[in-house]
C-alpha cells in the first residue's frame, strides 16, 4: 500500500517533538479524518532552522510530517512556503489516492506555522496557502 | 530476535485447516463434474454436494433442504434481505436494521432505501448491545423484515439473537441474521432462536473463501435477484462451486464436533490478551461488552494513537491485526460501529482489532503483550493528542 519511503519515515520519523518558545506554531487536521498535527519552526533572520512536528493519524499522516520537516529545515521562510502537498506526496515516492488530501496535510500546517511567524515577529498578516475543505468533512 | 510471523487476525479471514484442502481436491481432479450433470461424473459431484449440504444445516440445527449455497457472506445476505424486500413489496416497504451491521447488510440496506423501502436503524448501548425495546417499539403494520446481526465483527459483542426472533415471531416478521462470525464460535440453533434467515460463510471458519450458505427456513419465500439455470432452488443460479462446498462442509463438520473444546481455547487467549493489555498500558480500553462477546475477539483502544499506524507498527514487528477504523481500508471515517458506541472522532480511529483462532496459542498471547506497550509508546511520543493530555 505505501512506498518504501513512506515506511520508512513512518517507523523513522523526523524531527519529531515540540520547539518550546517557537517562533512559530502551525496546527491542521481534523479528527472525522483522524489526523492531527502540529508544526512548530524557529526561525533565525528569515531561515527556518529548526523544525518540529508532532502527529496524530494514519502512516501516511506521520510520514508526510517527517517529510516536511526534511524539506523546510535550511530554507528561507518564503521558499518554504512553495513547498506544496504534492511536492511532499512526491518525495515520499507517491500516496495511495485515498490519503492525499486528509493524511497529507503536513504542508498547510508548516504554511500556517510560517504565517504564525510573520505575524508573531513581524507584525504582518500574511496569506498563505491552505486546504479548510481537507480539513473539515 | 527472529521475526515471528503471527495471525490473529480471524475475523478477516482463517488459515484453512489442513482437514478441508485434503477433502477438496479431489473434487478438482477427480470428480470434477457438474453437479447437474447425469453422468456418473456429475452424479458424484452432487453427492458431494448433497453430503456437505448436510453438514452444513447441522451446525445451525437446521434441515438440509433449508441450506443454499451461495459465493459468500456478502452474496447471501443479498439474497435473503432483496430476496424478503422484493417478494413483499405489496405487503409493506419497512424493514429494520441495527446501527451496528456489516457493510453487506447495511448498504443493502441502503441500496433498498434508495428504492424506496424505508429503513429503521436501531440504536446499540455503549456496549454495543441491540436496544431490543427498542427494536420492538420500531415495528409497523407494513414492517417486512428485521435484520440484526448475530454477533459483530468488529467489537464482538452478541447480540439478543433468541429474544429479537421471538419479537420477530410475536408479529409475524421475517427475521434474518447474519452469523457469519458466530459460526465455529458460538452454538446457533436456528430453531431455539426463531430465525428464518441465517447467513454463513466458510472462510471464517477455517474454510475456503467464495463460498457461503443461506439458510431459509421452510416456508418462507424470496424472490431470486441472481437468474440463470435454477441452481439451488432457484435462488443462487451458477454451477456449483463443488470443491469449496465440500470444504465448507468439511470445515463445519470440524467446527460442530469441537465447538466448545474451541471457544474454550480461544477464550482463554482472549482473556490473557485483554487482562495483560488493560494491565500494562495505562489509558488502553476494551471496546464492546466485557463478556458478552465472541470468545476470539479483543478490541481496543488506546488514548492518543490512531489504528492504522497501530496496525503497521505491529505488521512490522510480525503481528497480523487489524483496526476498525476505515483508514486502514478504502474510506476515511471513522468506524461506524465504533460511533454507535458513542465514541468521539479520535477515539473511533484509534481502536485494534485482535481476534484468535483455535491454532493461535498462549505463547503468541504472550509475544504480543511484551511487543505492544512498546509500539503504543512510540506512536505515544508523535501524538499531540498524547501530549496535551
Amino acid at each position: 500500500m505505501y512506498s518504501p519511503v513512506v515506511m520508512d519515515h513512518f517507523k523513522n520519523p523526523r524531527n519529531v517533538g515540540v520547539i518550546e518558545n517557537p517562533d512559530g506554531v502551525g496546527t491542521v487536521g481534523n479528527p472525522v479524518c483522524g489526523d492531527l498535527m502540529t508544526v512548530y519552526i524557529k526561525v533565525e533572520n528569515d531561515i527556518i532552522v529548526d523544525v518540529k512536528f508532532q502527529t496524530f493519524g494514519c502512516a501516511a499522516a506521520i510520514a508526510t510530517s517527517s517529510m516536511i520537516t526534511e524539506m523546510a529545515k535550511g530554507k528561507h521562510v518564503d521558499e518554504a512556503l512553495k513547498i506544496t502537498r504534492q511536492n511532499v506526496a512526491d518525495n515520499l515516492g507517491g500516496l495511495p489516492p485515498v490519503k492525499m488530501h486528509c493524511s497529507n496535510l503536513a504542508a498547510d500546517a508548516l504554511h500556517l506555522a510560517i504565517k504564525d511567524y510573520y505575524k508573531k515577529r513581524k507584525g504582518v498578516d500574511i496569506e498563505v496557502e491552505v486546504h479548510p475543505e481537507d480539513h473539515t468533512h | 530476535m527472529v521475526k515471528p510471523r503471527i495471525y490473529f487476525d480471524n475475523s478477516a479471514t482463517t488459515m484453512v485447516a489442513p482437514e478441508v484442502v485434503e477433502a477438496m481436491l479431489p473434487y478438482y481432479t477427480q470428480y470434477y463434474g457438474n453437479a447437474s450433470s447425469l453422468h456418473t461424473f456429475g452424479q458424484e459431484a452432487k453427492k458431494a454436494l448433497e453430503e456437505s449440504r448436510a453438514k452444513v444445516a447441522a451446525l445451525i440445527n437446521a434441515q438440509p433442504d433449508e441450506i443454499i449455497f451461495t459465493g459468500g457472506g456478502t452474496e447471501s445476505d443479498n439474497i435473503a434481505i432483496k430476496g424478503i424486500a422484493y417478494r413483499n413489496r405489496t405487503k409493506g416497504k419497512h424493514i429494520i436494521t441495527s446501527s451496528i451491521e456489516h457493510p453487506a447488510v447495511l448498504e443493502t440496506c441502503r441500496a433498498l432505501e434508495k428504492e424506496g423501502f424505508e429503513l429503521t436503524y436501531v440504536r446499540v448501548s455503549s456496549e454495543g448491545i441491540v436496544d431490543t425495546q427498542e427494536l420492538e417499539r420500531s415495528i409497523r403494520k407494513d414492517t417486512i423484515l428485521i435484520t440484526v446481526m448475530h454477533s459483530n465483527n468488529e467489537i464482538g459483542t452478541i447480540q439478543p439473537v433468541e429474544e429479537i426472533g421471538e419479537i420477530a415471531a410475536r408479529h409475524g416478521i421475517p427475521f434474518h441474521t447474519d452469523a457469519v462470525q458466530s459460526a465455529g464460535k458460538i452454538k446457533i440453533d436456528v430453531k431455539a432462536q426463531h430465525i428464518d434467515l441465517l447467513t454463513l460463510t466458510a472462510h471464517k471458519i477455517h474454510g475456503p473463501k467464495g463460498v457461503g450458505a443461506l439458510y431459509i427456513r421452510k416456508g418462507i419465500q424470496l424472490q431470486p435477484i441472481i437468474h440463470g439455470g435454477g441452481h439451488e432452488k432457484g435462488l443462487r443460479s451458477s454451477t456449483e462451486n463443488v470443491a469449496g462446498v465440500v470444504g465448507f462442509g468439511k470445515a463445519c463438520e470440524i467446527a460442530a464436533t469441537n465447538l466448545e473444546a474451541n471457544a474454550d481455547h480461544m477464550r482463554k487467549l482472549r482473556e490473557r490478551a485483554i487482562e495483560g493489555v488493560l494491565a500494562s498500558i495505562e489509558a488502553s480500553y476494551l471496546n464492546g461488552h466485557r463478556t458478552q462477546r465472541l470468545p476470539n475477539n479483543a478490541n481496543f483502544r488506546f488514548t492518543g494513537i490512531e489504528g492504522e499506524s497501530l496496525v503497521l507498527m505491529l505488521d512490522e514487528a510480525g503481528f497480523a491485526t487489524s483496526t476498525g477504523s476505515a483508514c486502514s481500508s478504502h474510506k476515511l471515517q471513522p468506524s461506524h460501529v465504533l460511533m454507535a458506541l458513542g465514541l468521539r472522532h479520535e477515539e473511533a480511529h484509534g481502536s485494534l482489532r485482535v481476534t484468535f483462532s483455535r491454532y493461535n496459542t498462549e505463547a503468541e498471547v504472550d509475544l504480543f503483550l511484551q511487543t505492544l506497550p512498546g509500539i503504543v509508546g512510540e506512536l505515544r511520543k508523535i501524538s499531540p493528542l498524547w501530549n496535551r493530555r
